[in-house]
């Protein structure tokens, strides 16, 4: 244990340890995710995480569905990171019946999901904010631009936060015409509105003051807690799937991935704000790269059945390695589906990584693992 | 002079004048709401409240009415006369300090020789409300909201009524009327550019704004004290805190910017006086808005350590060269120069601190790597 309760000596005021509940219901813990807090003054001596209020069933549902109708599933998983939820999931699906989409198909995913990565390291940056104590500015800022890519999401699939637009084989219809348009305008808004995020949040004295140096995670640690994402990242390991294991057609493009230096809560944040960097420039090549074609393979039928087999198809979602395994046996519907919620491996580091912190500083260190509680409970 | 004396009798005068300053106070507080709304959504590039009248001028009015109109809850649990008279601990003392607080030369209610000192004692005394409303919600985050409330009034209050007490040392009278007349040519803010810095960043501590919100972290403690509080006995915790932000802001504007004197002098009509002191004030109020829509909060071990640590040996500093200059009978030029140098060397010692941050982020002295194993 890391706090040492020495017995109080005589003539002493004797002092316990009280348990603080903090959720379902509270402004920082980012849906309904409960942790009871067993606070001695203001440092945190324990930490019991409760989760499951958002349990849907999302991963045995779509073993009632076909193959099509459970993209709807992955949506609700990550509600913030959509497009790469489904991307991993009809990968998944490709996998397993040996489709191969056309090329345009496949560039429409990755600048679909590039932007929602942009977007959902957005709402981090801006909830972030809010949790370290920014009175509602940082979110107001980030989300003038997430906007904008929520706009344009709408515009693509009719959507905007559920969009069901991938399918199996390729995409459920093409992009609007003047998409290359609006994409350019949305990238050249990011690039200059996360300049003003660089100025509100990395280079604030007080977050500075706050973050550095606050629950630093050693890159073996963070291995065997089997941390991913920009949570794996911030400790100094790079690690990437869409590097270490390319899927979809990631090989073609250039990108770094950033990596900070001693996986504090700050290092977190700048590598989430690097990756927006980063997925501007993916996005861009694609934008040069992708041709007219098609974007569904030809002659698919009505219903897909799965030969036999079982797969894992794994993405680097917003929130670290997002994988869905999925048992085939031969008829329409998934035999068994299972998702890797990178979250919710992220989340169980946080109790070992709190303990000894003050509340407030929970309060910062949960924010920064970014969880989406949709895939946590799933 | 406007308001000479009101009528002649002392008692029936004062009675007057204090009614009239209870019934601006409320008012003062409702636009003040509908203007820090409006200022932080200016900031966060929104239009704020634009339903209740035109741009929204009477959201102040319609929360009010929501306010005094709802019920009145308190916990069964709650321990019930500290938990009910909390809210009055916190407003009278600060409504009390308003007694000696002037406007201008005449709008006052009581000048008192020692009024600097009157107000200072007085806004410390809302502590108690604090901690009471604290203790007797039985709440366990107003339990910490108000244990941090305490700790950070120790921290802040030493240095802050240092740099008033070095205003009154040059100044050579505690009585704010001779601080303000003594401010004819030059306001002390360029005399003393330390004792306004700490004075200012005191003051933000003193009204638990950001980035020293610590007690009421809505992040955190979700509103700490004022948890269990709602209906009108809520509203007047917000009366308090807006009340709080114009004192603080009048006070500043009058010992610092040199109130009603400067630039204009003493020999101009009422109004005149009047319009120089609301620009300084809101200016302050404005400053306080500002900071609290772009400033994220610190941790109540870090305020401490930098009160403590930073502010408090500069406040004494401030008192030193005061000391020196005021004895040897040196110009006020030295005073300036000395000071000015002091506030450099502050600001450079903060900016070094949250640049070389990360030392202070470690507690308990725990590193990950030793809570490895409680996995």
């Amino acid at each position: 244990m890391a706090i040492e309760h020495h017995a109080p000596p005589e003539h002493e005021l004797d002092t316990i340890d009280i348990n603080v509940n903090v959720g379902p219901q509270h402004p920082a813990t980012h849906g309904v995710f409960r942790m009871v807090l067993t606070v001695d003054g203001e440092v945190v001596t324990d930490l019991d995480p409760v989760i499951g209020y958002m349990h849907r069933g999302n991963e045995k549902l779509p073993e009632n569905c076909d193959y099509r109708q459970a993209i709807g599933y992955h949506d609700r998983t990550d509600y913030l990171a959509q497009f790469n939820t489904e991307h991993c999931y009809v990968e998944a699906v490709e996998k397993l019946t040996g489709l191969t989409p056309p090329d345009r198909a496949e560039y429409i995913r990755v600048i679909l999901a590039e932007f929602n990565r942009i977007s959902s390291h957005l709402m981090f940056l801006g909830a972030f904010g809010t949790d370290v104590g920014l009175f509602g500015t940082s979110f107001m800022y980030a989300f003038r631009d997430r906007e904008t890519i929520q706009d344009m999401f709408e515009e693509v699939t009719g959507e905007r936060m559920m969009f069901n637009y991938f399918r199996p084989g390729g995409v459920a219809w093409d992009l609007p015409d003047d998409f290359d348009e609006l994409a350019r305008g949305v990238l050249s808004q990011i690039k200059r509105g996360i300049k003003d995020i660089d100025g509100l949040m990395m280079d604030n004295e007080v977050v500075l003051v706050r973050c550095r140096g606050l629950s630093p995670v050693s890159r073996e640690d963070a291995i065997n807690w089997g941390l991913s994402g920009p949570m794996l990242r911030a400790c100094g390991i790079q690690h990437d799937v869409r590097r270490a294991d390319p899927y979809s057609i990631y090989d073609r493009f250039e990108f770094d991935i950033p990596v900070g230096e001693q996986g504090d809560v700050f290092d977190r944040m700048t590598v989430r704000f690097d990756e927006i960097k980063q997925s501007v420039r993916i996005i861009e090549q694609a934008l040069d790269q992708i041709s007219e074609g098609p974007i569904m393979v030809e002659g698919m039928k009505r219903i897909l059945r799965a030969p036999a087999g079982e797969v894992y198809m794994r993405v680097e979602s917003p929130r670290g390695e997002y994988g869905v395994y999925v048992v085939a046996n031969g008829s329409d519907k998934p035999y068994r589906h299972k998702v890797r919620a990178p979250s919710f491996c992220n989340l169980s580091a946080l109790r070992a990584m709190s303990i000894g912190q003050y509340v407030a500083d929970v309060i910062v260190i949960l924010g920064s693992i970014d969880i989406v509680l949709g895939e946590v409970d799933r | 002079m406007i308001l000479g004396m009101i009528v002649d009798n002392v008692w029936l005068d004062a009675l007057i004048r204090l009614g009239g300053v209870a019934m601006l106070v409320p008012l003062t507080v409702i636009v003040l709401t509908w203007v820090e709304r409006k200022v932080m959504g200016r900031i966060q590039m929104r239009l704020g409240p634009m339903r209740v009248g035109p741009y929204g001028l009477l959201q102040g009015f319609a929360d009010t009415i929501k306010l005094l109109t709802k019920e009145d809850l308190r916990p069964t649990t709650a321990d019930r006369w500290v938990f009910e008279l909390a809210p009055f601990a916190i407003v009278v003392p600060i409504i009390m300090a308003l007694v000696t607080l002037p406007f201008t030369a005449d709008i006052l209610i009581r000048n008192l020789t020692l009024g600097l000192f009157y107000i200072v004692a007085l806004q410390g005394l809302s502590i108690v409300g604090f901690v009471m409303a604290g203790w007797g919600s039985d709440n366990k985050y107003a339990l910490i909201g108000g244990a941090r409330a305490a700790a950070q009034l120790i921290s802040y209050e030493v240095p802050f009524i240092l740099s008033i007490l070095a205003v009154a040392m040059v100044a050579g009278s505690l009585d704010i009327g001779i601080v303000v007349g003594s401010q004819d040519d030059t306001p002390f803010i360029a005399y003393l550019p330390l004792a306004f810095v700490i004075f200012m960043i005191a003051g933000l501590a003193e009204l638990y704004r950001q980035p020293f919100d610590i007690p009421v972290a809505e992040s955190e403690v979700v509103g700490g004290p004022f948890v269990e509080y709602s209906g009108i006995r809520w509203s007047m915790f917000q009366l308090g805190e807006f009340v709080g932000m114009v004192l603080i802001s009048i006070l500043a504007s009058l010992i610092f910017l040199g109130g009603w004197q400067w630039p204009i002098g003493g020999d101009v009509p009422e109004w005149a006086q009047a319009v120089t002191m609301a620009i300084k004030t809101v200016a302050f109020i404005l400053f306080f808005m500002w900071m609290r829509a772009s400033l994220p909060r610190l941790r109540v071990d870090q305020l401490m350590a930098y009160c403590w640590q930073l502010l408090l040996p500069f406040a004494f500093l401030q008192i030193i060269i005061n000391g020196l200059a005021l004895a040897y009978d040196w110009p006020l030029w030295t005073l300036t120069v000395m000071s000015l140098i002091g506030a450099g060397a502050l600001v450079y010692l903060t900016h070094r601190a949250a640049r070389q941050s990360g030392v202070m982020n470690q507690p308990t002295g725990v590193s990950a790597q030793q809570v490895g194993s409680v996995l």
